[in-house]
């Protein structure tokens, strides 16, 4: 069979291991991208139809979120939060910074979304007598999320990728079991390479997943 | 006398400090078809958009079937959003650039305000929208998506959808101005059509020649007034104004 000393051998041992971290990063990035989402809509409905008090304060925190590392978010929210009394868990304090970090993404992209459908179709859609909220539901929304669906995919790779951060504040997910794995086996290349190619395979199916939802919603031309 | 369907009375408007409408005063009875020519930046367009609160306004009232139009009172104040949404579906609007919702088919474009803003039944929608769209020709087109559709077909749905809610006065915005000239007849043949049944129409339009045609009476708008109005016979061939003779030479009338 497999000879010890082996990587086989290695990923055999450490099996349980990796598919805890396995499960940590996939759980960290879904739930980063739910709430992410809900948070990121919100965001995006305020810039555009929010009065200019609250679209003015969203604007800076978008602003300041994208300006700022997500390595830092991570840490300021693990370091500093536990200093002005919240204390969180070290997946907790993540997953915040995940979702703001998301949240900021997803509402410039919904924003860009909206404002670049043309006039004319609240102007038609106005004409024929429909209020406000029946404009956004049934003429606005669908065209903006079909417009905004590409780049909301790519945001979701992101955040898989965005949640290896969480090994430096000590959250127990891929890369982190994965470097454990290494400082007891030394074999860096392998285990690297390994979850590489997990990281890989997680973002490329989110990527086939959401083809296969551009096309299913795509408009007949 | 009869009541106008469409009562505009000294109209003005602005955007920041240029008057585009300085005081327009213009009434159509029911069945009117009414043509508005000028050269860009005449008003016209504006014109029609304020009618159907496209546009606000400053000065003026517009009444429809003797409501007025998006603001109330002496005061000018304006209504609520929700009561004017009801009054713009007293008037349907066909645009220049069609504005059909891209992702929907022929039929639910027409049916959306059916059911969502009159509320009926899918049934009764699906059946009113398929009548329309049989009348301007598109009824093998009722499942396809205007991407799918020429220019002028997609014009024909928009009318479809404008007329369907059954509006009280239709209003043409250049509605021929973005197609190919191939595809012009027939959008203008479905408005002649509609005008031949009685249906009250005001139109902003550059075909001089569908104008005089399709009309009962003319307007020519210059600078944000009505510079002259009449039946097309006497607006075409004896105009007044040097300025209207000007517009129609440098016009292909």
């Amino acid at each position: 069979m497999v000879e010890p000393g082996t990587f086989l051998y290695e990923l055999w041992v450490s099996r349980w291991a990796i598919l805890d971290g396995f499960g940590t990063t996939v759980l960290v990035s879904m739930l980063a991208i739910v709430l992410g989402t809900i948070l990121g809509t919100l965001v995006g409905l305020v810039l555009v139809y929010g009065g200019w008090v609250s679209r003015f304060l969203v604007r800076i925190y978008v602003d300041f979120v994208r300006g700022t590392p997500v390595f830092v978010l991570v840490l300021a929210s693990f370091y500093l939060l536990s200093q002005i009394g919240i204390q969180l868990t070290a997946f907790q304090a993540g997953l915040f910074a995940l979702v703001v970090f998301c949240s900021t993404h997803v509402g410039e992209n919904l924003r860009g979304a909206l404002q670049s459908l043309p006039r004319g179709q609240t102007e038609a859609a106005k004409a024929i007598g429909l209020t406000f909220p029946q404009i956004f539901v049934y003429v606005l929304a669908p065209q903006a999320l079909r417009q905004a669906l590409p780049a909301w995919i790519n945001t979701a790779t992101e955040m898989v990728k965005a949640s290896t951060l969480l090994s430096v504040i000590g959250v127990a997910e891929l890369l982190l079991v994965s470097r454990q794995i290494i400082s007891r086996n030394f074999m860096s290349l392998e285990f690297y390479f390994f979850a590489g190619l997990i990281y890989f395979l997680i973002d490329y199916a989110i990527e086939r997943a959401g083809k296969a939802v551009e096309r299913r919603v795509a408009l007949p031309s | 006398m009869v009541q106008p369907i469409l009562q505009i009375e000294n109209l003005h408007k602005k955007f920041k400090d240029v008057e585009v409408l300085k005081g327009v005063d213009l009434s159509l009875e029911t069945g009117d078809v009414v043509s508005i020519i000028g050269s860009s930046g005449s008003g016209k367009t504006t014109l029609l958009r304020c009618v159907n609160m496209l546009e606000e306004f400053h000065q003026g009232r517009i009444l429809i079937d003797g409501e007025e139009i998006g603001y109330s009172g002496p005061r000018h104040k304006a209504r609520k959003e929700s009561e004017i949404a009801r009054q713009r579906a007293m008037t349907g609007m066909v645009f220049q650039q069609f504005n059909l919702f891209p992702h929907m088919t022929a039929l639910r474009n027409v049916t959306l305000g059916l059911t969502k803003v009159k509320k009926m039944p899918a049934e009764e929608a699906n059946a009113i929208a398929g009548k329309w769209l049989a009348r301007v020709g598109m009824s093998d087109r009722c499942d396809h998506h205007p991407g799918q559709l020429s220019g002028g077909q997609q014009q024909r749905v928009a009318i479809a959808r404008a007329v369907a809610m059954n509006p009280k006065v239709m209003l043409f915005d250049e509605v021929t101005s973005a197609l190919d000239p191939e595809l012009v007849n027939e959008v203008l043949n479905v408005i002649k059509d509609l005008a031949n049944e009685g249906m009250t129409m005001l139109l902003v339009t550059h075909e001089m020649k569908f104008a005089f045609e399709v009309s009962d009476r003319v307007v020519f708008m210059n600078q944000g007034r009505i510079e002259e109005e009449g039946p097309p016979e006497e607006l075409f061939r004896k105009p007044k104004s040097q300025r209207l003779a000007e517009f129609l030479k440098s016009s292909k009338f």
